[in-house]
């Protein structure tokens, strides 16, 4: 599926935007993400597996609350980063 | 006051590096500095910014910014090997990690485990690292040992130069943490552990210092910790000189002399000589309409006796910039008997900036220089240990670090 990053994640990605990953969940494709860009979960999710404060997944348009979440190979993913200020 | 000279600001400058071979000397000898120099390691809000001196600290270049954007709490050099650097950094939006460099900063990786806490078991106690504060390098017969601090307060270790860090458990599992570091309490940006100082006669014996705990030193490499607080004020608390619960803002060990140790501290300044365990106020012995709040405290690389101080405004509602806008620092000669104003250069009135405690640091020239940032972006400092300053930088972002370095 595709997946859309913020800038400030690029540096893990090689500047692209949009990256391909899969998952049966939204856990699953954080951990496909992880593999092809070392690092880059850490920096969204904590070691308690908490969203991290100005991180928002999106699923579809739909704000993601549960990393549980089942995807289809078709669902659509944005990750943003939320207002953080100053 | 000295003109700095700076490249362009995207553009990265070819730093001198440590050990250099005979090419890159005498490169650095036709850009006017020495091979043996002074490496100024600047942490802001924005980013790292790295300056180099020349061997006289008159003319500084700018090699930077590095991670611009990022939010750096520390930059440190390895004094073992002269050549790698750990980043401590965060951003507005992205979680925590350490940056490491193993060439002086040209290419930065990012740590493949950093600083983390012991996932949580059915969501009880269940910690994250906000954000390492602190950086220091281990032992120097244990090459690749270092230890972060962070908030919450919580001490790592990294056995492999910063690559992968394991927490400390005698400390962040200890029954008493929760106590050491009570919920709602500290300061705007949280409880944090700093000032690690490792024992230069025995590595396993090393002291560290938080936010709401106060000063706590182990024996055996962080298996067990003992609070060392007795005789340092608490007047936030009802018993004023409790056990634990200090708020310690800096601790310097001497090198030359390790049983001595000086804090500058929320509620003044202090000294203890081991194995004494009651602190000394030496604080008392400031000019009172000055008082011996601060955040730093910087001692000289060979005497144990001179150390110094950059006192802040904690009066009413505790503006911690400089008293009545002039500031300036206080030096001691005689172990904190008397001290002397030192601020020949500095912004004679209306300089409402505040020095950080990391932003605070010595070389080890003879004459000492003295560096420090502010929290309004200027990199200032001495050539003569403190009798007089030079502006090497304006106009950098909000100073958290400044870290000094000599580089051969």
């Amino acid at each position: 599926m595709r997946v859309t990053i913020p800038s400030p994640l690029r540096s893990y990605t090689r500047g692209l935007s949009e990256v391909a990953a899969s998952g049966a969940t939204f856990a699953d494709l954080l951990l496909d993400l992880e593999r092809q860009f070392p690092g880059i979960r850490f920096r969204m999710i904590d070691e308690q597996n908490r969203i991290r404060r100005h991180i928002r997944f999106f699923v579809e348009r739909e704000l993601v609350t549960d990393l549980a979440q089942a995807l289809r190979p078709s669902d659509e993913i944005q990750i943003i980063c939320a207002l953080s200020g100053g | 006051m000295k003109k700095m000279s700076r490249s362009p600001a995207r553009k990265k400058s070819k730093a001198t590096r440590p050990k250099a071979g005979r090419k890159t000397k005498a490169a650095a000898a036709r850009r006017g500095f020495g091979t043996k120099h002074v490496m100024l390691m600047v942490g802001t809000r924005k980013g790292a910014f790295i300056y180099h001196g020349d061997a006289s600290r008159s003319r500084w270049r700018l090699d930077g910014p590095h991670r611009l954007g990022e939010i750096v709490n520390h930059v440190v050099l390895d004094p073992r090997d002269g050549t790698t650097m750990l980043m401590a950094a965060r951003a507005g939006h992205l979680g925590p990690t350490i940056f490491r460099s193993s060439d002086m900063g040209r290419t930065w990786k990012e740590a493949t485990q950093p600083p983390a806490f012991r996932k949580a078991e059915n969501g009880a106690n269940a910690r994250a690292v906000e954000y390492t504060f602190w950086l220091s390098a281990g032992h120097r017969n244990e090459r690749g040992v270092w230890y972060a601090g962070t908030c919450p307060p919580a001490m790592f270790r990294s056995e492999d130069g910063g690559a992968t860090w394991r927490g400390i458990d005698g400390y962040n599992d200890h029954p008493m943490w929760p106590k050491w570091n009570p919920p709602n309490a500290g300061t705007p940006d949280g409880l944090v552990l700093s000032s690690v100082n490792v024992d230069p006669r025995d590595a396993r014996h090393i002291y560290m210092v938080t936010s709401d705990g106060g000063l706590f030193e182990t024996y055996d490499a962080g298996e067990s910790w003992r609070s060392l607080n007795k005789g340092v004020e608490a007047n936030f608390l009802p018993d004023p000189y409790p056990e634990y619960g200090q708020d310690v803002h800096c601790l310097a060990l001497h090198p030359a002399m390790p049983d001595r140790l000086y804090q500058q501290n929320h509620c003044g300044i202090y000294r203890l000589d081991r194995p004494s365990e009651t602190w000394t106020r030496i604080g008392n012995n400031m000019p009172k309409e000055i008082g011996d709040i601060g955040f730093g405290i910087v001692v000289h690389p060979r005497d144990p006796d001179t150390a110094w101080v950059f006192p802040m405004d904690g009066t009413t509602v505790w503006p911690r910039t400089s008293p009545d806008g002039k500031p300036a620092l206080y030096r001691t000669a005689d172990a904190g008997a008397t001290w002397s104003r030192q601020d020949r250069g500095l912004p004679r009135e209306n300089a409402w900036f505040t020095v950080k405690r990391q932003a605070f640091c010595a070389d080890d020239f003879d004459p000492v220089g003295i560096y420090f940032g502010t929290t309004s972006g200027e990199l200032w400092m001495s050539p003569n240990e403190g009798r007089s300053f030079n502006l090497v930088a304006a106009h950098l972002p909000h100073i958290y670090s400044v870290v000094a370095a000599t580089i051969e």
